[in-house]
């Protein structure tokens, strides 16, 4: 053989590079080529069978079920070949090539080559049986099959689809937007059988099923019936069905035919080695006519690592780059079914061991199969929860864990409270990832009598950090001492202060108290500063202007109002409505950065932009060269409303998000809670702004309508909104997350975020409090609103005009006397 | 040798704002200097032992001062923390003399 490496080195003149085929791999070949071929070494012509630019074939059954236009799937258009330096001899076929003169022909056209590139692909498998050429009879495969079906399944009724393959199920789906009853007929016993085994094609079988589409399987087509039209289709057991359109997709077989006329080696494609080296050391070949050690591959995945290689060697900017194969991992939606495969699922050995998950109810299937210690193959359908995981141990070839379960559940079951698995634990396993506390230490506190949850994170600091690790502290304490004893102090607002909110809000009232030491002096049991920052917020939103405002009550945060860093600096973020800016803005922030030195200046998950390693007694210069208001970042109370672009400039957006999250963020800015609340605003139920894991989400919804979510979280806890209302319009939008906000701000315990306020609560009982307005608190609450509303200030403006002595100075330096 | 106390005026009792702490560099030695609510005025470290948390910048609890990085809590009197295995804080000897407050460093 000879080493491709002799091309790569020879002397620079420029090199003729042929690329028969212009599809997905003609096109990436030359795109690679291009990109690692700087100095344009290469002169490219390409031929191609379609009169097009080239596209992706993956979204084609986008364009027949009408989501995409077939103008939206154009990888390159006719133009990037221009500009790119590309001949295309579009809609040419190569018909004969002389390997000793090194010359290709195509109807007419002559070009030699120094290299020639087979991407010749592949084309749809019709079976040998009569009546494939009747009219109504498709194939699937380029934009013009696409065109043509979806213009014949107008007139059409019935429809079948002879092979349940992945793109058997891709055109039925697109079949049944058009109106037409569809049924797939596949001749092994179960559908997508080479992703998915027996149970999991049943699974699959049964949720389309629920979708109208008829499946058929095992079940072999003999014969398509009619005289110039289909008419039926004839089944190998001799019963026929109506049917007046087909649709064939039996799978595909490679255009190896050329290769093998003009002497290449061949076995089911055409034959490459590592190189990708054809049997002619001139010939390359890439994509689906190729078999490589054994291997067919119709994926996209395996043709951009081979394009990759060979472009590195061509080029000479990898010379030794090889093709080694591909490991096949890919996630698919069929017919809305989430799909994940890996492997080759019908590969199984008697020695494999074989781990199994289903959930009929939910169509849910697992199985992953174990080849000596390591997964060698799994499908996933219904759920793709582990997917990645298990994506993940499939392509390192990583070793599973030994207990099998964690493939599909990880080791976070065992945060599910389960008392045999914290037995398991060893004593040196943390459990507070926040303090690094271990259960050794914290199975000590409690045989010392610590048997709340509290009284365990007071001597131990267990779950005091995010607090995502109480429920595991409780469950050791159930584990050690049999119960959890009942920790009155889980009912009361703060920790200083025994009463529940209603009751302390109700004496706060009656007795006035207006300040955070009045409240301790006269009602508390002790004096800890969560306790009072949580009462500093609560009198806030009790008393308004008339609170007695001690500084002493707040966190240094909430003191300077901006966020302390690790090194005594400070974060400003300043607001930015919606996640909204503009040219003039973000200058002045670039002005802003380089005048103070500012370390990192950071874009932020909520679309605004953080300076960070701001000194204190630079806070007030700041922000007055900023000239924006604070963004509230550092403290307990409205943070950001992440919005998508909606209507303004997304081709799915359905209604203004930008407008409403920007809307939402004015009005409700400088509303303080018992814990921070996020916002998020999607344009379309795509979500791009995440409004389901937000405190308030909104979505729009197709029809013009806004769902209302509340109390999602995305931080230490996870957790999806739940669906407060729909309404109609953005001021209805607006006004019932006011009363939701005001009711969370009046009712939620300190700290008590919402993703935990809302479940407490239940969320048919905040809808009718909120929505439906059973308490006849509406009025009220909206008052409320306005109330806040009217008395927001930017705390920023405290820089003109400190509070109280050294709010924003730093250390003073006092020199010791000279001796 | 032994070490040479040195008492210096700091700053006036105005300086100090209420309920709340402020930061000095006196000499070589950062203080952290507190008045409490009940009129208490205190000197400690001016960093947390753990992290290294500016003090001043921290709250005051009934008799401890909270550090503002991991909440960890040292008395004012002894500087000891309420966190087993972290070493206690120096605290300094403070006067305050007709509104001038004066600190003792070694």
């Amino acid at each position: 053989m000879i080493q491709l490496n002799t091309i790569a080195d020879s002397p620079v003149t420029r090199r003729k590079l042929v690329i028969i085929g212009n599809g997905m791999a003609g096109a990436r070949m030359a795109e690679d080529i291009i990109a690692a071929d700087p100095n344009h070494d290469f002169d490219i012509v390409m031929f191609g069978d379609e009169p097009y630019g080239n596209y992706n074939r993956i979204l084609l059954s986008n364009v027949l079920n009408g989501s995409q236009d077939a103008q939206e799937i154009f990888l390159n258009p006719l133009a990037w070949y221009d500009d790119n330096h590309v001949t295309l001899h579009a809609g040419k076929r190569v018909t004969k090539i002389d390997r000793e003169q090194q010359v290709v022909y195509a109807e007419g056209i002559e070009e030699s080559y120094d290299i020639l590139i087979f991407a010749t692909g592949s084309r749809p498998f019709v079976p040998p049986i009569p009546g494939t050429t009747l009219h109504g009879v498709f194939v699937f495969r380029t934009i013009d099959d696409c065109r043509n079906i979806a213009e014949y399944a107008k007139g059409c009724k019935n429809a079948v689809v002879i092979g349940g393959g992945l793109l058997g199920l891709e055109a039925a789906k697109g079949l049944m937007t058009h109106n037409v009853s569809v049924t797939v007929v596949e001749m092994a016993p179960w559908l997508m059988s080479v992703q998915l085994d027996e149970a999991g094609g049943k699974v699959l079988q049964q949720t389309i099923e629920t979708m109208g589409i008829k499946p058929l399987v095992s079940t072999s087509t003999k014969e398509l019936l009619g005289h110039t039209r289909v008419t039926g289709v004839k089944f190998g057991d001799g019963t026929e069905i109506p049917a007046d359109m087909v649709v064939i997709s039996a799978g595909i077989r490679p255009n190896k035919e050329l290769a093998q006329e003009f002497g290449l080696a061949c076995d089911r494609a055409i034959l490459v080695d590592d190189t990708l080296q054809t049997s002619d050391p001139s010939i390359f070949g890439v994509g689906e006519c190729v078999q490589h050690r054994g291997m067919v591959y119709g994926l996209v995945a395996p043709l951009w690592e081979q394009t990759k290689a060979l472009a590195g060697r061509l080029t000479g900017t990898n010379p030794d780059a090889r093709y080694l194969g591909s490991k096949l991992a890919t996630k698919l939606k069929v017919m809305g079914v989430e799909l994940a495969s890996m492997g080759r699922i019908a590969d199984l050995k008697p020695t494999d061991e074989v781990v199994t998950f289903a959930e009929p109810g939910r169509q849910v299937y697992w199985k992953a199969i174990l080849r000596d210690g390591k997964l060698s193959a799994a499908c996933m359908l219904g759920d793709l929860e582990p997917a990645d995981q298990l994506v993940e141990y499939f392509m390192q070839d990583k070793p599973v864990p030994t207990r099998r379960l964690e493939l599909f559940f990880g080791t976070g079951t065992k945060t599910q409270g389960s008392e045999f698995s914290l037995a398991d634990m060893p004593d040196s396993k943390q459990i507070c990832d926040c303090n690094g506390v271990c259960k050794g230490t914290i199975v000590q506190a409690i045989k010392a009598g610590k048997t709340t949850v509290q009284a365990v994170g007071k001597a131990t600091r267990a779950g005091t950090g995010c607090g995502s690790c109480k429920k595991m502290v409780k469950s050791l304490i159930e584990a050690v001492n049999g119960e959890v004893k009942a920790d009155p102090s889980e009912s009361w607002y703060v920790a200083a202060v025994p009463l529940d909110k209603p009751t302390l809000v109700s004496e706060v009232k009656t007795r006035g108290l207006k300040s955070v030491s009045a409240v301790l002096r006269e009602l508390g049991t002790g004096e800890d500063e969560r306790s009072k920052n949580g009462l500093a917020s609560m009198l806030k939103s009790i008393w308004g202007t008339e609170y007695v405002d001690e500084r002493d009550a707040r966190y240094i945060n909430d003191r300077v109002h901006a966020n302390i860093q690790n090194d005594g600096t400070f974060s400003v973020i300043p607001r930015m409505y919606g996640g909204v800016t503009s040219a003039d803005d973000l200058i002045k922030i670039g002005e802003v950065a380089k005048k103070y030195n500012v370390r990192m200046v950071k874009v932020t998950g909520g679309q605004r932009i953080d300076l960070l390693g701001i000194k204190k007694d630079d806070l007030p210069k700041v922000w007055a060269d900023l000239g924006m208001p604070s963004g509230y970042a550092y403290t307990k109370a409205l943070r950001t409303v992440k919005t998508c672009v909606g209507t303004d400039f997304c081709r799915y957006g359905t209604n203004d998000s930008t407008a409403l999250g920007i809307a939402l963020e004015k009005k409700y800015q400088g509303f303080e809670f018992p814990a921070k609340v996020k916002l998020g605003v999607s344009g379309c139920p795509r979500n791009c702004a995440e409004s389901t894991v937000k405190d308030v989400g909104v979505v729009a919804t197709e029809g013009g309508e806004w769902e209302v979510l509340v109390g999602g979280a995305a931080g230490a806890h996870v957790r999806r909104t739940d669906v407060l209302c729909r309404v109609k319009t953005r001021d209805e939008a607006i006004r019932v997350i006011g009363r939701f906000l005001i009711y969370y701000r009046d009712n939620a315990k300190w700290i008590e975020r919402t993703y935990d306020f809302v479940p407490r609560i239940g969320i048919e009982k905040l809808r009718d409090i909120i929505v439906n307005d059973s308490l006849g608190l509406g009025d009220s609450l909206d008052a409320e609103v306005e109330k806040t509303a009217a008395a927001y200030v930017d705390p920023w403006l405290e820089r003109d005009k400190p509070a109280f002595a050294g709010q924003f100075e730093d250390v003073k330096t006092v020199p010791l006397p000279m001796v | 040798m032994p070490a040479t106390l040195t008492r210096i005026p700091l700053c006036t009792l105005d300086d100090l704002p209420l309920g709340l702490g402020r930061a000095f560099k006196v000499g070589d030695t950062p203080i952290a200097v507190f008045q409490s609510r009940g009129g208490k005025v205190f000197a400690v470290d001016g960093f947390c032992p753990h992290k290294g948390g500016p003090l001043a910048d921290g709250m005051i609890a009934g008799d401890q001062v909270v550090c503002p990085y991991h909440a960890f809590r040292f008395h004012s009197d002894t500087g000891a923390c309420d966190q087993p295995g972290v070493c206690a804080l120096t605290t300094y000897p403070v006067e305050v003399v007709g509104g001038q407050v004066y600190v003792t460093v070694s």
